[in-house]
């Protein structure tokens, strides 16, 4: 049993988990391409037409999954921070660090397509519906992670500094997400809602969740493509990072 | 019994010491050497518990210093190059406010007098800021006298005194090691205190 | 204890010293708050209606603007190195600080809120319920603050960052603040929201101390 777990172990060195990821990130992109064709063909060619929406409900598609992953990718991310945290594991925190970006970009495509439906819908481009609002404080908590790892020159002290962030926003969000539904339910002006959504055929909810797979695959594509070149940022002093092939520069003769 | 054991310091890229052994005893005292950027500071910080060694550990009396920090802390006293005092407070009120986060409560009568014996004298009750450089230093040497800790960290103490608070600060360490106490001193400059164990960076 | 009222002690006699830096947060709000009547209109209706967002928003900008010199100071003359190595929990210092900078950044605007409250023609019970709810609110505002200003201590462009940080942790004491004052306009009472304000004082009194000596340790390293 110790010698499985010393073996899993193995891979928490930036060394030997650079030609291990080098070796996954294929398999994700291929998987992504795979939900991807499948969840799109669901959205646009199987799913009935809505009664009241038309044709323009299908950017949920898109919407929903973007909206999913960006919560499910801040998970992730603080836990990797937390684990680098407390083990004091540089990979841990370096996994924390390349997922930030990804997250951000589904938080903003989550708000972007938010837009677009909201536009031909209701007329407007921004509605403050809870869950509209909260993805973008979620968004800000993104921006002001990659910001303070950004602003922090030693690598080390980033990453103990990001983590915390990232546990004090992990805390944070549930508060966050309960206090802006509350502040919705409580000024009824705007009687509008995405969360008003067409009742859900099973086409639907078999489309959103192949998106979400794809876009899951594709998160851990470019996170583990994001996280190589992290690692060679910052190992970019050891040997075994220069006796590889990629960083080897050409002397001129 | 402050010793550590395969010390290594890591800044930025840069490793600025590896596998470094040291240990000091009561009644000696340890002369960190080097050039500027080698290391003093860094390590000065690591046994005060500042910060944490890439490797190797910092022992108080065969204990790592992780394990018993409050403990640990009680023991020594720690100087960096900063004056640590609030430039808006007088010597007087800088001193008994670090008394009191000390945990130890120290009466106005032993404060003055340590204030007096540095030659403050006239000048404890003014706000630091309007001192000279040597006077704000002085007050350091206050918290040395008052403060009963067995183990000094001292990063260039002997910066900006002049020759009579020199031989102050030269009195006060020779006390202090003939009580049993220990020092960690780093200076460019030689020492003028007798029989140190030099750790070269 | 005597250690966490030494600090709390040291920290307001150093501000009693230089009086100009206390007073930034609170002439902050005032500007603010008095900005906006004429930026919008002396619609007495319409004044009453936006009282408490304007009010709320003002105290939040007044206290960002005061919260990077909570422990900037000391970090630069070197007495928060010393906090740290000190035999006193650092925990127990850490909200000392929070303590004073609350006592000179948070009170004052509670008790400046009724003043421009009248501004916006709000009566005596929203006032109360205004200042009930500041009482409550703010003392959260420094304790989640001092988390983002121990971790963005010694950085460069700390101000904007720091703001960036805390705005997201400050949306909920906004929204139930200026709910609570807006409700008891209402009619509806303010006692769901002046709940859910202490809930999250006593949820950040017993986790933003912790939170603040972590970043604060991890800044000093």
């Amino acid at each position: 049993m110790s010698k499985q777990l010393t073996n899993w172990f193995r891979f928490a060195s930036p060394q030997t988990f650079y030609p291990l990821a080098g070796k996954m990130i294929p398999v994700f992109w291929v998987l992504a391409v795979l939900f991807g064709v499948a969840g799109l063909w669901m959205g646009f060619f199987v799913a009935p037409t809505d009664a009241t929406q038309g044709e323009g409900y299908r950017i949920i598609f898109v919407h929903v999954p973007t909206s999913w992953m960006s919560m499910f990718i801040y998970l992730v991310m603080a836990g990797w921070a937390a684990m680098g945290l407390s083990l004091n594991a540089r990979l841990s925190s370096m996994m924390a660090q390349a997922l930030a970006p990804t997250g951000a970009l589904m938080a903003f495509l989550s708000l972007w397509t938010g837009a677009f439906w909201g536009k031909p819908m209701w007329g407007t481009w921004w509605v403050w519906d809870a869950r509209l609002t909260s993805e973008l404080i979620l968004f800000f908590l993104y921006l002001g992670f990659i910001a303070l790892q950004a602003s922090i020159e030693d690598p080390r002290r980033a990453d103990k500094a990001g983590a915390i962030l990232a546990l004090v926003g992990v805390v944070n969000v549930p508060i966050i997400y309960f206090s802006v539904t509350w502040w919705n339910t409580l000024h009824q002006g705007a009687s509008v809602s995405i969360n008003k959504s067409p009742s859900m055929a099973m086409t639907m909810l078999w489309g959103m969740l192949l998106m979400a797979l794809c876009l899951w695959m594709y998160s851990i594509a470019v996170a583990l493509t994001r996280v190589r070149a992290i690692i060679l940022e910052r190992e970019s002093h050891t040997e075994w990072v220069k006796q590889l092939p990629e960083t080897k520069v050409e002397v001129a003769a | 019994m402050l010793s550590a054991h395969g010390l290594s310091c890591v800044r930025g890229e840069r490793r600025l010491f590896a596998q470094l052994d040291l240990a000091v005893d009561a009644g000696q005292w340890l002369h960190v050497r080097g050039e500027n950027g080698a290391g003093k500071t860094s390590l000065l910080r690591l046994l005060a518990g500042l910060a944490q060694a890439v490797e190797g550990e910092v022992r108080w009396c065969g204990r790592p210093i992780q394990s018993a920090e409050s403990e640990y802390r009680r023991h020594f006293l720690f100087f960096g190059h900063q004056g640590a005092v609030k430039e808006d407070l007088s010597a007087l009120e800088n001193l008994r406010f670090a008394a009191a986060m000390d945990g130890a409560a120290l009466p106005e009568t032993q404060a003055l007098a340590a204030l007096y014996r540095v030659g403050l004298r006239g000048r404890e009750d003014l706000p630091i800021r309007v001192l000279s450089a040597g006077q704000k230093r002085r007050v350091m040497l206050a918290r040395l006298a008052t403060r009963k800790a067995r183990l000094w960290i001292l990063d260039e103490p002997f910066t900006a005194l002049d020759t009579k608070a020199v031989d102050l600060l030269a009195t006060l360490i020779t006390e202090h090691l003939a009580g049993g106490g220990m020092a960690v001193l780093t200076s460019h400059q030689t020492m003028p205190i007798a029989g140190g164990l030099v750790v070269q960076l | 204890m005597s250690a966490i009222l030494a600090v709390l002690q040291r920290d307001l006699m150093v501000v009693v010293r230089r009086k100009s830096e206390a007073l930034t947060a609170l002439f902050f709000f005032v500007i603010v708050s008095s900005l906006f009547p004429l930026g919008i209109g002396p619609e007495p209706g319409l004044l009453r209606k936006i009282a408490p967002g304007v009010l709320w928003v003002g105290a939040l900008l007044a206290t960002m603007l005061a919260l990077q010199r909570m422990f900037a100071a000391d970090h630069a003359d070197g007495t928060l190195e010393q906090m740290a190595i000190s035999p006193s929990p650092l925990v127990g210092l850490v909200i000392g600080k929070i303590a004073a900078h609350w006592l000179v950044s948070g009170l004052p605007l509670v008790l400046m809120a009724p003043v421009l409250g009248l501004q916006f023609d709000l009566d005596a019970g929203a006032l109360g319920v205004l200042m009930l709810a500041l009482l409550l609110g703010t003392p959260v505002l420094s304790l989640v603050g001092a988390i983002g200003a121990a971790l963005t201590l010694g950085v460069r462009g700390g101000g904007v960052l720091l703001s960036l940080l805390v705005l997201p942790l400050f949306v909920p004491v906004l929204i139930f603040g200026a709910g609570a004052v807006e409700s008891h306009i209402a009619g509806l009472g303010a006692g769901g929201h002046l709940s859910l304000l202490a809930a999250l004082l006593a949820l950040s009194v017993f986790f933003a101390p912790w939170a603040a000596t972590a970043a604060l340790r991890i800044a000093l390293e």
